[in-house]
Protein backbone atom coordinates (compact mmCIF):
# COMPACT_ATOMS: atom_id res chain seq x y z
CA UNK A 1 0.00 0.00 0.00
CA UNK A 2 1.55 3.53 -1.36
CA UNK A 3 1.70 6.28 1.53
CA UNK A 4 0.62 9.08 0.38
CA UNK A 5 1.57 12.81 1.42
CA UNK A 6 -0.01 15.61 -0.14
CA UNK A 7 2.09 18.64 0.78
CA UNK A 8 0.40 21.62 1.80
CA UNK A 9 3.62 24.14 2.15
CA UNK A 10 7.59 24.27 1.14
CA UNK A 11 8.39 22.94 4.72
CA UNK A 12 5.63 20.05 4.62
CA UNK A 13 7.42 18.98 1.20
CA UNK A 14 11.34 19.24 2.42
CA UNK A 15 10.02 17.59 5.61
CA UNK A 16 8.57 14.53 4.41
CA UNK A 17 10.89 14.17 1.10
CA UNK A 18 13.86 13.65 3.99
CA UNK A 19 16.58 11.91 2.74
CA UNK A 20 14.61 10.61 -0.65
CA UNK A 21 14.42 7.24 0.49
CA UNK A 22 11.58 5.49 -1.16
CA UNK A 23 9.94 8.44 -2.24
CA UNK A 24 8.42 9.41 -5.28
CA UNK A 25 7.60 12.90 -6.66
CA UNK A 26 4.52 13.48 -8.12
CA UNK A 27 4.59 17.28 -9.40
CA UNK A 28 2.28 17.71 -13.02
CA UNK A 29 2.46 13.98 -13.10
CA UNK A 30 2.63 14.10 -16.51
CA UNK A 31 5.69 11.46 -16.81
CA UNK A 32 5.06 9.73 -13.31
CA UNK A 33 1.46 9.04 -13.24
CA UNK A 34 1.34 6.86 -16.48
CA UNK A 35 4.23 4.94 -14.75
CA UNK A 36 2.04 4.51 -11.76
CA UNK A 37 -1.47 3.38 -13.98
CA UNK A 38 0.46 1.00 -16.04
CA UNK A 39 1.93 -0.59 -13.13
CA UNK A 40 5.96 -0.36 -14.04
CA UNK A 41 6.04 1.94 -11.04
CA UNK A 42 4.75 1.51 -7.15
CA UNK A 43 5.93 3.40 -4.93
CA UNK A 44 6.52 2.83 -1.42
CA UNK A 45 5.76 6.83 -0.55
CA UNK A 46 4.34 9.55 -3.08
CA UNK A 47 4.84 12.87 -2.26
CA UNK A 48 2.38 15.08 -4.37
CA UNK A 49 4.19 18.87 -4.53
CA UNK A 50 1.14 20.71 -7.00
CA UNK A 51 0.05 22.53 -3.59
CA UNK A 52 3.17 22.96 -1.64
CA UNK A 53 3.94 26.57 -2.49
CA UNK A 54 6.83 25.49 -4.87
CA UNK A 55 5.80 27.50 -8.08
CA UNK A 56 6.71 31.05 -8.93
CA UNK A 57 9.37 32.98 -10.32
CA UNK A 58 10.49 36.25 -9.07
CA UNK A 59 14.03 37.92 -8.65
CA UNK A 60 16.32 38.11 -5.92
CA UNK A 61 19.65 40.25 -6.07
CA UNK A 62 19.24 40.43 -9.62
CA UNK A 63 18.85 36.80 -10.43
CA UNK A 64 15.51 35.46 -11.75
CA UNK A 65 14.37 32.29 -9.48
CA UNK A 66 11.90 29.85 -10.73
CA UNK A 67 10.05 27.83 -8.39
CA UNK A 68 10.29 24.14 -9.12
CA UNK A 69 7.08 23.70 -9.06
CA UNK A 70 6.46 26.05 -11.67
CA UNK A 71 4.36 25.08 -14.96
CA UNK A 72 6.10 25.05 -18.55
CA UNK A 73 3.12 27.24 -19.36
CA UNK A 74 4.27 30.09 -17.28
CA UNK A 75 7.65 29.76 -18.67
CA UNK A 76 6.60 30.29 -22.02
CA UNK A 77 7.93 34.03 -21.94
CA UNK A 78 10.65 33.72 -19.45
CA UNK A 79 13.86 35.01 -20.67
CA UNK A 80 15.40 33.80 -23.76
CA UNK A 81 16.63 30.87 -24.65
CA UNK A 82 14.48 29.01 -21.70
CA UNK A 83 11.13 30.75 -23.08
CA UNK A 84 11.55 29.29 -26.36
CA UNK A 85 12.43 25.52 -25.11
CA UNK A 86 8.72 26.00 -22.53
CA UNK A 87 6.93 27.17 -25.47
CA UNK A 88 8.07 23.98 -27.57
CA UNK A 89 7.51 21.48 -25.12
CA UNK A 90 4.69 18.95 -25.89
CA UNK A 91 0.81 20.98 -26.28
CA UNK A 92 -0.58 23.67 -23.91
CA UNK A 93 -2.40 20.77 -21.73
CA UNK A 94 0.59 19.56 -21.00
CA UNK A 95 2.59 22.68 -20.41
CA UNK A 96 -0.18 23.80 -17.91
CA UNK A 97 0.60 20.66 -15.98
CA UNK A 98 4.42 19.84 -16.03
CA UNK A 99 6.96 21.62 -14.05
CA UNK A 100 10.40 22.95 -14.46
CA UNK A 101 11.67 20.57 -11.64
CA UNK A 102 9.74 17.16 -13.40
CA UNK A 103 12.21 18.62 -16.30
CA UNK A 104 15.14 18.99 -14.96
CA UNK A 105 14.63 15.42 -13.04
CA UNK A 106 13.32 13.42 -16.37
CA UNK A 107 15.13 10.41 -16.81
CA UNK A 108 15.17 9.42 -20.76
CA UNK A 109 12.08 8.17 -22.03
CA UNK A 110 12.20 4.77 -23.81
CA UNK A 111 11.96 6.29 -27.29
CA UNK A 112 13.71 9.47 -27.08
CA UNK A 113 15.27 12.23 -24.46
CA UNK A 114 13.52 14.64 -22.19
CA UNK A 115 14.63 17.36 -20.37
CA UNK A 116 13.98 19.89 -23.09
CA UNK A 117 14.37 22.58 -20.72
CA UNK A 118 17.68 21.20 -19.71
CA UNK A 119 20.10 23.09 -22.53
CA UNK A 120 18.97 26.14 -22.02
CA UNK A 121 19.26 26.12 -18.27
CA UNK A 122 23.03 24.52 -18.78
CA UNK A 123 23.20 27.63 -21.45
CA UNK A 124 21.89 30.35 -18.72
CA UNK A 125 24.54 29.33 -16.24
CA UNK A 126 21.67 28.02 -14.25
CA UNK A 127 22.31 26.86 -9.73
CA UNK A 128 19.67 24.43 -8.34
CA UNK A 129 18.71 24.49 -5.33
CA UNK A 130 17.88 21.28 -3.95
CA UNK A 131 17.21 19.42 -0.85
CA UNK A 132 17.95 15.62 0.51
CA UNK A 133 20.51 13.91 2.45
CA UNK A 134 22.31 16.61 4.23
CA UNK A 135 20.42 18.86 3.66
CA UNK A 136 19.66 21.69 1.48
CA UNK A 137 22.31 22.84 -1.16
CA UNK A 138 22.78 24.95 -4.58
CA UNK A 139 24.67 23.67 -7.30
CA UNK A 140 25.09 24.71 -11.17
CA UNK A 141 22.58 22.95 -13.06
CA UNK A 142 25.46 20.33 -14.74
CA UNK A 143 26.48 19.16 -11.82
CA UNK A 144 22.94 18.96 -10.67
CA UNK A 145 22.35 16.85 -13.59
CA UNK A 146 25.83 14.56 -13.48
CA UNK A 147 24.76 13.69 -10.17
CA UNK A 148 21.31 13.04 -10.96
CA UNK A 149 18.26 13.71 -8.96
CA UNK A 150 18.00 10.27 -7.08
CA UNK A 151 17.70 11.54 -3.42
CA UNK A 152 16.85 15.43 -4.16
CA UNK A 153 14.04 16.80 -4.10
CA UNK A 154 14.60 20.53 -6.14
CA UNK A 155 13.22 23.16 -4.97
CA UNK A 156 14.48 26.41 -7.05
CA UNK A 157 16.48 27.23 -9.98
CA UNK A 158 18.00 30.64 -10.35
CA UNK A 159 20.08 32.51 -13.20
CA UNK A 160 20.86 35.82 -14.29
CA UNK A 161 19.56 37.35 -17.52
CA UNK A 162 22.21 36.98 -20.42
CA UNK A 163 23.54 39.47 -22.30
CA UNK A 164 22.08 37.78 -25.34
CA UNK A 165 20.48 34.57 -26.40
CA UNK A 166 19.62 32.25 -29.12
CA UNK A 167 18.64 28.65 -29.54
CA UNK A 168 18.10 26.34 -33.15
CA UNK A 169 16.67 22.74 -33.23
CA UNK A 170 15.38 20.11 -35.53
CA UNK A 171 11.58 21.03 -36.46
CA UNK A 172 9.28 19.03 -34.04
CA UNK A 173 6.29 17.86 -36.73
CA UNK A 174 3.87 16.84 -33.74
CA UNK A 175 3.46 17.98 -30.57
CA UNK A 176 3.76 14.71 -29.04
CA UNK A 177 7.19 14.06 -29.88
CA UNK A 178 9.91 15.21 -27.59
CA UNK A 179 12.25 17.45 -29.38
CA UNK A 180 14.77 15.75 -31.51
CA UNK A 181 17.59 17.90 -30.85
CA UNK A 182 18.27 21.45 -29.60
CA UNK A 183 21.17 24.45 -29.51
CA UNK A 184 21.07 26.57 -26.84
CA UNK A 185 23.64 29.32 -26.59
CA UNK A 186 23.84 32.37 -24.82
CA UNK A 187 26.48 35.32 -23.96
CA UNK A 188 26.87 36.92 -20.57
CA UNK A 189 29.88 39.60 -20.03
CA UNK A 190 31.95 38.02 -23.19
CA UNK A 191 31.35 34.84 -21.59
CA UNK A 192 30.12 32.43 -24.17
CA UNK A 193 27.86 29.18 -23.02
CA UNK A 194 26.85 26.47 -25.27
CA UNK A 195 24.41 23.35 -24.43
CA UNK A 196 22.74 20.39 -26.64
CA UNK A 197 19.83 18.62 -25.84
CA UNK A 198 18.73 15.20 -27.47
CA UNK A 199 21.99 13.84 -28.23
CA UNK A 200 22.31 11.93 -24.74
CA UNK A 201 20.12 11.09 -22.19
CA UNK A 202 20.96 14.03 -21.06
CA UNK A 203 21.73 17.55 -21.96
CA UNK A 204 25.72 18.57 -21.98
CA UNK A 205 27.94 21.87 -22.58
CA UNK A 206 30.50 21.92 -25.32
CA UNK A 207 33.27 23.41 -24.07
CA UNK A 208 35.16 22.76 -27.33
CA UNK A 209 32.68 25.07 -29.48
CA UNK A 210 32.83 27.71 -26.27
CA UNK A 211 36.23 28.17 -26.29
CA UNK A 212 36.61 27.77 -30.53
CA UNK A 213 33.85 29.06 -32.24
CA UNK A 214 33.70 26.39 -34.00
CA UNK A 215 30.36 24.97 -34.42
CA UNK A 216 32.09 21.69 -36.11
CA UNK A 217 33.76 20.88 -32.81
CA UNK A 218 30.87 20.47 -31.28
CA UNK A 219 31.07 16.62 -31.97
CA UNK A 220 34.22 16.63 -29.35
CA UNK A 221 31.79 17.49 -26.13
CA UNK A 222 28.75 15.20 -27.52
CA UNK A 223 28.62 11.57 -29.05
CA UNK A 224 25.40 11.05 -30.70
CA UNK A 225 22.92 8.09 -30.12
CA UNK A 226 20.44 6.15 -31.92
CA UNK A 227 17.04 6.11 -30.78
CA UNK A 228 13.11 6.29 -32.05
CA UNK A 229 13.67 10.15 -32.92
CA UNK A 230 16.99 9.80 -35.51
CA UNK A 231 19.95 7.78 -35.90
CA UNK A 232 23.65 8.73 -34.48
CA UNK A 233 24.30 9.57 -38.57
CA UNK A 234 21.25 12.18 -38.49
CA UNK A 235 22.63 13.47 -35.06
CA UNK A 236 25.89 13.97 -36.23
CA UNK A 237 24.96 15.52 -39.48
CA UNK A 238 22.65 17.96 -38.17
CA UNK A 239 24.02 18.97 -34.82
CA UNK A 240 27.01 21.11 -36.11
CA UNK A 241 24.24 23.06 -38.51
CA UNK A 242 22.53 23.41 -35.42
CA UNK A 243 24.90 24.55 -33.48
CA UNK A 244 26.24 27.05 -36.53
CA UNK A 245 22.47 28.46 -36.49
CA UNK A 246 22.59 29.46 -33.22
CA UNK A 247 25.98 30.98 -32.88
CA UNK A 248 25.22 33.26 -36.06
CA UNK A 249 21.59 34.13 -34.44
CA UNK A 250 23.56 35.11 -31.55
CA UNK A 251 26.27 37.17 -33.64
CA UNK A 252 23.58 39.58 -34.59
CA UNK A 253 21.93 39.93 -31.29
CA UNK B 1 -11.23 13.62 -0.21
CA UNK B 2 -13.91 15.60 -2.36
CA UNK B 3 -14.59 16.52 -5.95
CA UNK B 4 -17.22 18.82 -7.62
CA UNK B 5 -18.32 17.54 -10.87
CA UNK B 6 -20.38 19.65 -13.36
CA UNK B 7 -21.98 21.31 -10.04
CA UNK B 8 -22.43 18.07 -7.77
CA UNK B 9 -20.48 17.68 -5.20
CA UNK B 10 -19.14 13.89 -4.38
CA UNK B 11 -17.06 12.16 -2.12
CA UNK B 12 -14.11 10.36 -3.46
CA UNK B 13 -13.57 6.49 -2.02
CA UNK B 14 -10.60 5.22 -4.93
CA UNK B 15 -7.15 5.01 -3.81
CA UNK B 16 -4.97 9.00 -3.64
CA UNK B 17 -2.94 8.22 -6.30
CA UNK B 18 -6.36 6.75 -8.92
CA UNK B 19 -5.98 9.10 -11.71
CA UNK B 20 -8.93 11.58 -12.26
CA UNK B 21 -10.22 9.78 -15.03
CA UNK B 22 -9.79 6.61 -13.39
CA UNK B 23 -12.37 8.16 -10.37
CA UNK B 24 -14.77 9.75 -13.33
CA UNK B 25 -15.04 6.89 -15.33
CA UNK B 26 -14.94 3.91 -13.02
CA UNK B 27 -16.47 5.60 -9.17
CA UNK B 28 -18.75 8.38 -10.32
CA UNK B 29 -19.85 6.92 -13.95
CA UNK B 30 -18.89 9.92 -15.51
CA UNK B 31 -17.93 8.47 -18.88
CA UNK B 32 -17.68 11.15 -21.63
CA UNK B 33 -13.78 11.36 -20.95
CA UNK B 34 -12.19 8.70 -22.55
CA UNK B 35 -9.64 5.92 -21.83
CA UNK B 36 -7.33 6.61 -24.64
CA UNK B 37 -4.06 6.40 -24.69
CA UNK B 38 -3.92 6.70 -20.54
CA UNK B 39 0.04 8.77 -20.98
CA UNK B 40 -1.28 11.75 -22.49
CA UNK B 41 -0.67 11.62 -25.67
CA UNK B 42 -4.10 11.61 -27.11
CA UNK B 43 -6.13 14.19 -25.34
CA UNK B 44 -9.53 11.96 -25.12
CA UNK B 45 -9.58 12.54 -21.54
CA UNK B 46 -9.04 16.08 -21.63
CA UNK B 47 -11.97 18.10 -18.62
CA UNK B 48 -11.28 21.45 -16.87
CA UNK B 49 -9.85 21.13 -12.96
CA UNK B 50 -10.67 24.76 -11.81
CA UNK B 51 -12.06 26.16 -15.46
CA UNK B 52 -8.49 25.05 -16.77
CA UNK B 53 -8.06 22.16 -19.38
CA UNK B 54 -6.16 19.21 -17.84
CA UNK B 55 -5.06 15.57 -18.98
CA UNK B 56 -7.33 13.28 -16.71
CA UNK B 57 -4.81 10.42 -17.03
CA UNK B 58 -2.18 12.17 -15.56
CA UNK B 59 -3.81 13.94 -12.54
CA UNK B 60 -3.86 11.78 -9.38
CA UNK B 61 -6.88 12.47 -7.93
CA UNK B 62 -5.32 13.39 -4.26
CA UNK B 63 -3.81 16.59 -6.29
CA UNK B 64 -6.73 18.03 -7.00
CA UNK B 65 -8.80 16.74 -3.89
CA UNK B 66 -11.62 19.70 -3.61
CA UNK B 67 -11.42 20.96 -6.86
CA UNK B 68 -14.21 21.59 -9.30
CA UNK B 69 -14.12 19.39 -12.66
CA UNK B 70 -16.47 19.90 -15.90
CA UNK B 71 -16.66 17.15 -17.88
CA UNK B 72 -19.14 17.49 -21.48
CA UNK B 73 -22.03 16.37 -19.29
CA UNK B 74 -21.53 19.88 -17.69
CA UNK B 75 -21.72 21.89 -20.38
CA UNK B 76 -25.38 21.84 -22.07
CA UNK B 77 -28.41 19.60 -22.21
CA UNK B 78 -29.49 17.53 -25.56
CA UNK B 79 -31.65 20.19 -26.37
CA UNK B 80 -29.87 23.03 -25.31
CA UNK B 81 -26.31 22.49 -26.29
CA UNK B 82 -23.71 24.79 -25.85
CA UNK B 83 -21.98 26.59 -28.63
CA UNK B 84 -18.89 24.83 -28.93
CA UNK B 85 -21.47 21.65 -29.01
CA UNK B 86 -23.60 23.16 -31.42
CA UNK B 87 -20.82 24.10 -34.04
CA UNK B 88 -20.24 20.31 -33.55
CA UNK B 89 -23.09 19.49 -34.30
CA UNK B 90 -23.71 21.76 -37.52
CA UNK B 91 -20.13 21.34 -38.78
CA UNK B 92 -20.07 17.40 -38.87
CA UNK B 93 -17.02 17.54 -36.51
CA UNK B 94 -17.41 13.79 -35.35
CA UNK B 95 -16.82 10.81 -36.83
CA UNK B 96 -16.45 8.11 -34.61
CA UNK B 97 -16.87 10.09 -31.66
CA UNK B 98 -14.04 8.44 -29.17
CA UNK B 99 -12.36 11.94 -29.40
CA UNK B 100 -15.26 14.50 -29.32
CA UNK B 101 -14.76 14.50 -25.74
CA UNK B 102 -11.46 16.18 -25.31
CA UNK B 103 -11.40 18.53 -28.32
CA UNK B 104 -14.91 19.73 -26.77
CA UNK B 105 -13.55 20.72 -23.66
CA UNK B 106 -10.36 22.12 -24.98
CA UNK B 107 -12.45 24.67 -27.36
CA UNK B 108 -14.30 25.62 -24.29
CA UNK B 109 -11.31 26.58 -22.59
CA UNK B 110 -10.19 27.86 -25.84
CA UNK B 111 -13.11 29.60 -26.23
CA UNK B 112 -13.02 30.88 -22.44
CA UNK B 113 -9.94 32.23 -22.83
CA UNK B 114 -10.69 34.28 -26.29
CA UNK B 115 -13.99 35.08 -27.34
CA UNK B 116 -13.41 37.02 -30.99
CA UNK B 117 -12.67 35.33 -34.03
CA UNK B 118 -9.52 32.94 -33.99
CA UNK B 119 -7.14 32.43 -37.03
CA UNK B 120 -7.14 28.59 -37.77
CA UNK B 121 -3.45 28.19 -36.84
CA UNK B 122 -4.04 29.93 -33.22
CA UNK B 123 -7.07 26.65 -33.08
CA UNK B 124 -4.62 24.13 -34.06
CA UNK B 125 -2.15 25.08 -32.03
CA UNK B 126 -4.78 24.83 -28.91
CA UNK B 127 -5.33 21.50 -30.49
CA UNK B 128 -2.44 20.40 -31.34
CA UNK B 129 -2.50 17.96 -28.36
CA UNK B 130 -5.33 16.06 -29.70
CA UNK B 131 -6.16 13.32 -31.94
CA UNK B 132 -8.75 11.77 -33.91
CA UNK B 133 -7.87 8.58 -35.63
CA UNK B 134 -11.18 9.51 -38.34
CA UNK B 135 -8.42 11.83 -39.44
CA UNK B 136 -11.56 14.60 -38.99
CA UNK B 137 -9.59 17.53 -37.90
CA UNK B 138 -10.75 19.62 -41.02
CA UNK B 139 -14.25 19.82 -39.46
CA UNK B 140 -13.15 19.92 -36.09
CA UNK B 141 -11.49 23.29 -36.77
CA UNK B 142 -14.15 24.50 -39.07
CA UNK B 143 -16.35 23.56 -36.04
CA UNK B 144 -14.57 25.57 -33.41
CA UNK B 145 -14.25 28.47 -35.75
CA UNK B 146 -17.79 28.99 -35.85
CA UNK B 147 -18.66 28.35 -32.28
Amino acid sequence: MTEVIVAASREEAVDAFGDGEGVTVVAGGTIVMPEITHGRLAPKRALLIGRAGLAGVRSENGRTVIGAGTTLADLEDAVEPLGTCARRVADLEIRGQATLGGNLCAPPGPEGPRGDLQAALLALDAEVRSTGAGGERTEPVADFLASGPEGRLVLDVSFAEPDAAATASVRRPHAHAYTVMRVCAARTGGELRVAVSGAGPQAVRSRAVEQSGDADRVLDDVSPHDDALASAWYRSKVLPVLVRRALDDLENR
Amino acid sequence: MRLTVNGVEHDVASPPLATLLHVLREELVVTSPKAGCQQGGCGACTVLVDGEPRRACLTAVAAVDGAEVTTVEGLGEPDALSPVQTAFHEHYAAQCGFCTSGFVMAAEALRTRSNGDLEREEIIEALSGHLCRCTGYVKIVDAVAAS
